[in-house]
């Protein structure tokens, strides 16, 4: 399309104020970790690393971001393995419901937070309770593999529906069993797709706060919890700031990843 | 050979048959494999999952006592048509639903310009780089790009200190600012459908329209904003569905301002059948836009 000079012009202006209007809270946030004032005003009166090393020893901020680790991991493992399957039912099997199945699958994430939040906690605490299972890290795990589900699955069934099943008819031709066919040749192939799966759903996982909130049982706090509990408290608000500046720093990693896979996943879209 | 090993070795082969039994009896029963690959994931979704949201929906038609705010299992529509009459949860209905309208508009007009700049002005060779560089931020967490808003907005931070010379204030906590800030939270779920959109727009239908006379402008209008509303669509169902269940950016940005996330979530000790009432609000307007927005195409386009 030939476009004017001005219009040119005018296009790089206007990408380059979204682009700022992108980054500039991000910068402000790893700014902000080295001010040596508990206010966010604006400039800061200097620069310090002294909060970066009383956040290294904060025992909250280290537990909090042990627990969501935990549930990340649990979270994930369980999403990889029943995102898995239905992938495989839905791309390789006709059945009646199928739609329907690809339905349910996102539904959990397509619905708001706090309806799926207020659900699950209302069930736990009928048929759990009574068994003697209260709220805890478990039910936290629970709560995020049900949308975690949908980012593995969603993944896994992009790259089952592009390799189409003759690789593994052409395996058992050859003589390989079921087991056989899975383990050489389609595993292989799903490899990548499971691994952006498992990335996406972690990171889906780490970040969550509404299903937490309702899931999580007394003493379980997850980093965004503890974040959300000490925003608002002026003592802590330096030590935010750190744990605030690090997690925009690792959000680079999965990023890093992504590209290292150079995969045709959809390691971008988060749903 | 010993004797020891011989064993052995059948017993290997009794193993390796088994599994090869096994694997053939997978490979005659699709359906028995389809049985097997799905219990597990169904039981997960259908019972704990769909089963809990029906308890939760049913209980929308029950009461509670409003002395112990224990539930009492009587079927009525009262929460429903408190829902309806109450002024206080129509007002709020409408500015959440008003709230999700602006949060949409806004991250279209904003990611438009910046999705044509890198999807077709920008050199070929930086376009992937920028690709990255809108995708980032979406693995940032949630809870620091509110909190970076509320930094800014805080008293005397940034959006203060640029405004200063002009003789304004930042908007301070408030409705503005909960706009503001979940219109930065979903825009790069607005800006990817729209690059990849024009970035797919094939060349030829764009030199055609210039061979038959049209101006820039008139291709814009006529070619180009045509083939790209579908994907406007998409990424709008992402900014509206993310807006409209949001409560925690109103809670942190938000000044006293309430959205219908926030009446859920006070509702939920006291009156937990009325916030199930309330939470049926969101998933309806969801699906209802979800219908509208399937007419356009943009389904096909997610």
């Amino acid at each position: 399309m030939q476009l004017s000079p001005s219009a040119r012009i005018a296009l790089r202006v206007a990408a380059g104020f979204g682009f700022a209007v992108i980054y500039v809270p991000l910068l402000l946030v790893l700014v902000n970790s080295l001010n040596p004032d508990r206010s966010a005003s604006w400039p800061p009166p200097g620069l310090t690393a002294h909060w970066w090393s009383v956040a290294w020893h904060n025992s909250g901020a280290r537990s909090a971001l042990w627990t969501s680790v935990q549930a990340g991991l649990g979270a994930t493992g369980i999403a990889l393995v029943l995102g898995t399957l239905i992938a495989f039912a839905v791309a390789r099997h006709r059945f009646f419901g199928r739609g329907t199945v690809s339905f349910v699958v996102v539904l959990p994430i397509a619905l708001p937070g706090i309806v799926t939040g207020i659900a699950l906690n209302s069930a736990f605490s009928t048929v759990l309770e009574p068994l003697g299972v209260g709220l805890g890290l478990f039910t936290v795990v629970v709560g995020h593999a049900t949308f975690c589900i949908v980012v593995v699955f969603n993944n896994v069934v992009a790259r089952l529906r592009r390799t189409s099943g003759s690789y593994e008819e052409a395996a058992m031709d050859l003589g390989a069993d079921t087991f056989r066919a899975f383990a050489d040749v389609t595993f292989p192939l799903v490899r990548s797709a499971l691994f952006a799966g498992g990335l996406l759903a972690f990171a889906l996982s780490f970040d969550e706060i509404v299903v937490t909130t309702f899931t999580a049982g007394p003493g379980v706090e997850t980093l965004p919890i503890w974040i959300f509990d000490n925003m608002t408290r002026p003592q802590q608000a330096p030590v935010v700031n750190v744990v605030a500046a690090v997690l925009v720093l690792l959000s680079v990693v999965p990023i890093y990843i992504a590209q290292r896979l150079s995969s045709d996943t959809a390691t971008g879209s988060r749903v | 050979m010993t004797a020891a090993a011989q064993t052995a070795e059948a017993a290997g082969r009794r193993s390796t048959g088994t599994v090869r039994r096994l694997a053939g009896m997978l490979h005659r029963r699709p359906r028995l494999r389809l049985s097997l690959l799905l219990t597990a994931p169904l039981l997960w979704l259908a019972v704990l999952y769909l089963g809990s949201l029906t308890v939760l929906f049913v209980s929308a038609f029950w009461t509670t006592n409003s002395f112990t705010s224990e539930v009492v299992k009587v079927w009525s529509a009262d929460n429903f048509r408190a829902l309806l009459t109450t002024p206080v949860y129509r007002q709020v209905i409408l500015r959440s639903i008003g709230v999700a309208l602006a949060v949409t508009v806004l991250c279209a007009v904003i990611a438009f310009p910046l999705a044509f700049y890198t999807a077709r002005v920008a050199r070929p060779r930086w376009r992937p780089l920028l690709v990255v560089a809108i995708l980032t931020p979406l693995w940032a967490s949630y809870l620091v790009k509110v909190y970076a808003w509320r930094l800014i907005l805080s008293q005397g931070g940034l959006a203060d200190w640029m405004l200063r010379p002009f003789g304004l204030s930042g908007p301070g906590f408030g409705l503005p600012a909960a706009v503001l800030t979940l219109t930065y939270l979903w825009l790069p779920y607005m800006i990817l459908p729209i690059h990849t959109a024009l970035e797919q727009l094939p060349d030829n239908l764009v030199d055609a329209s210039a061979d038959l006379g049209a101006r820039p402008g008139r291709t814009f209008r006529s070619v180009v904003l045509p083939m790209v509303l579908p994907s406007v669509a998409a990424g709008s169902i992402f900014t509206f569905s993310l807006s409209l269940g949001d409560y925690i950016t109103v809670q942190i940005v938000g000044g006293k301002t309430q959205l219908i996330g926030n009446l859920v979530y006070s509702n939920i000790e006291l009156n937990l059948p009325m916030a199930a009432a309330l939470g049926t609000v969101p998933v309806v307007v969801v699906v209802l836009y979800l219908l509208a927005m399937r007419r356009t195409g943009a389904l096909s386009s997610l």
